[in-house]
C-alpha cells in the first residue's frame, strides 16, 4: 500500500499514469453533462413556483459544489506538502486553485443571474451566503497572488499550504451559512431527503458527477504542466523530451 | 517524537486555534450576520432602531391589498406566530405570493408598519412540478394555510 502511493507520488510515474487517465475522466464527464443537459432543459418538468428558471440549478449547484471541492483538495494536499513533504502534493494545491477560483466565479454568476428573476436582486451586500462565497473567490486570488510573489517554489508552497488551511474555516461558513443565520439563499436541496422530485433530481446529480470527473481531467492536466515545470532541470524530464517520441 | 509527528501536530494545534478564534468571532458577531430580522424579533423590540433593516418572514394568506389606481401595496408578514404589516411603493418580484416567504428592507414606522423600500422574494428548497404541489393533499395544504395565518400565538416577551 505505502509502496504503491510512493510510487504514484513519484513525479515521472506520475506524468505518465496522468496522460492515460485523463481522457478516460473527460470523456465520461463530457458524455454526462451532455445528457444532463438535454434532461435538465428539455426532460425534467418545471418547478411548481419557479417556472423555467429553476433550470439553472443544473449549472449553478455542480459549480458551486466544485468550488468547494477544489478548495477541500487544495487545502488537503497543502497539510500532505507540509508534513509528509511530498513534492507532488503541493503541485497538485498549486494547480487546483486556478481551476477553483473559475468556478467559484462560475458559480456566483450563475447565482447571479438567478437571483434577478427570483429574488429580485443581482447581489446582495450583507448575506452571509453571498458574502462568504465572495470571500472563498478572495481566497483562490489571495493563494494565487501569494504563490507568485513568492520565487522560491518551495517556500511558496509552504505560505500557500499555511493560507490555504486558513482559509478552510470559510469553506465551513460556506457551507452552513444559510442554516446558522437567516439568508436570501434556500437551505440545502440536493444531499437531502424529500426536497426535490426524483425526476429532477436524478439528472442533479448526474450532472454533479459529470462536472467532478470533468474537472478531475482538467486538474489532472494542469499538474502535469506543473510537474514538468517543477522537475525542468531532472534527468527524466531531459530524456523524456529528447526521446524519439518527443514526450507525448 | 519523529519531526513528521510534530509536524502534524502543530498544524493540528494551529487549526484548533484557528477554529476556536473564528467560532468566538462569530458568536460575537451574530447579530450582524444575519440578513434579515425574524418577525417576533421586530414585535419584541429586537431589532436596530437607528438605521434601516430587513424583516422576513412569509407574507400572510389573503392580506395582499393593492390601491386603487397606484403601486402601492400592503401585505403582512408572519413568523407563523407574530405578524408585522407592511407597507410598500413598487413593483413587486415575480416571485412574490402569499404564503411564500418574503424580505423587506426599509424602517419601522411609528405606527408599527414597516415602510418597505425594497421587496425581495424568496424562495425555500423544495422543488418539484406543478402536477405534484397540486397533487399535495388538500388536509396538507389547510394545515399550511392555518400556519401562515399566524393562528400559533405571538408571544414577543418569550424570545
Amino acid at each position: 500500500m505505502w509502496k504503491w502511493f510512493h510510487q504514484l507520488a513519484s513525479p515521472p510515474h506520475f506524468y505518465r499514469l496522468s496522460a492515460i487517465l485523463s481522457p478516460w475522466l473527460a470523456i465520461p464527464g463530457l458524455a454526462l453533462i451532455a445528457y444532463s443537459t438535454w434532461q435538465g432543459l428539455f426532460v425534467v418538468p418545471m418547478d411548481y413556483q419557479q417556472g423555467d428558471a429553476f433550470r439553472i440549478i443544473y449549472v449553478h449547484v455542480p459549480t458551486a459544489y466544485l468550488s468547494m471541492m477544489a478548495y477541500t483538495i487544495m487545502a488537503t494536499a497543502g497539510a500532505v506538502g507540509l508534513i509528509w513533504r511530498i513534492k507532488l502534493a503541493h503541485a497538485v494545491a498549486a494547480a487546483a486553485a486556478p481551476i477553483g477560483a473559475a468556478f467559484t466565479f462560475l458559480s456566483l454568476c450563475t447565482g447571479s443571474i438567478w437571483g434577478r428573476p427570483m429574488w429580485g436582486t443581482w447581489w446582495e451586500w450583507g448575506d452571509p451566503r453571498m458574502m462568504s462565497q465572495l470571500i472563498l473567490l478572495f481566497l483562490y486570488f489571495g493563494y494565487m497572488a501569494l504563490r507568485g510573489a513568492i520565487d522560491d517554489t518551495a517556500k511558496a508552497d509552504k505560505a500557500g499550504a499555511v493560507l490555504a488551511l486558513v482559509g478552510i474555516v470559510n469553506l465551513v461558513i460556506v457551507h452552513f451559512s444559510v442554516e446558522w443565520w437567516s439568508s436570501l439563499h434556500q437551505g440545502q436541496t440536493v444531499f437531502r431527503r424529500g426536497t426535490m422530485d426524483a425526476e429532477m433530481r436524478l439528472p442533479l446529480l448526474l450532472m454533479i458527477l459529470g462536472f467532478t470527473l470533468l474537472f478531475g481531467s482538467m486538474l489532472l492536466r494542469r499538474i502535469r504542466t506543473e510537474v514538468l515545470y517543477r522537475e525542468r532541470r531532472t534527468r527524466w524530464v531531459r530524456e523524456m523530451i529528447l526521446s524519439p517520441r518527443g514526450g507525448s | 517524537m519523529k519531526p513528521r509527528q510534530q509536524r502534524m501536530l502543530a498544524i493540528g494545534l494551529a487549526a484548533l486555534g484557528i477554529a476556536i478564534a473564528a467560532g468566538l468571532t462569530l458568536r460575537a458577531f451574530q447579530d450582524n450576520m444575519m440578513f434579515f430580522v425574524e418577525v417576533s424579533d421586530v414585535v419584541a423590540g429586537n431589532y436596530p432602531k437607528e438605521r434601516n433593516f430587513r424583516i422576513g418572514g412569509l407574507v400572510v394568506g389573503g392580506s395582499l391589498q393593492r390601491e386603487q389606481g397606484s403601486i402601492d401595496v400592503r401585505f403582512d408578514v408572519t413568523d407563523t406566530a407574530c405578524t408585522v404589516p407592511v407597507r410598500y411603493s413598487g413593483v413587486l418580484p415575480d416571485l412574490f405570493r402569499e404564503g411564500q416567504g418574503v424580505v423587506a428592507h426599509g424602517r419601522l414606522g411609528g405606527d408599527g408598519v414597516f415602510e418597505a423600500d425594497k421587496i425581495l422574494a424568496k424562495h425555500d428548497e423544495d422543488y418539484m412540478a406543478p402536477e405534484v404541489a397540486e397533487s399535495l393533499s388538500k388536509h396538507q395544504q389547510d394545515i399550511q394555510a392555518a400556519v401562515v395565518r399566524g393562528t400559533g400565538g405571538c408571544n414577543p416577551d418569550d424570545s
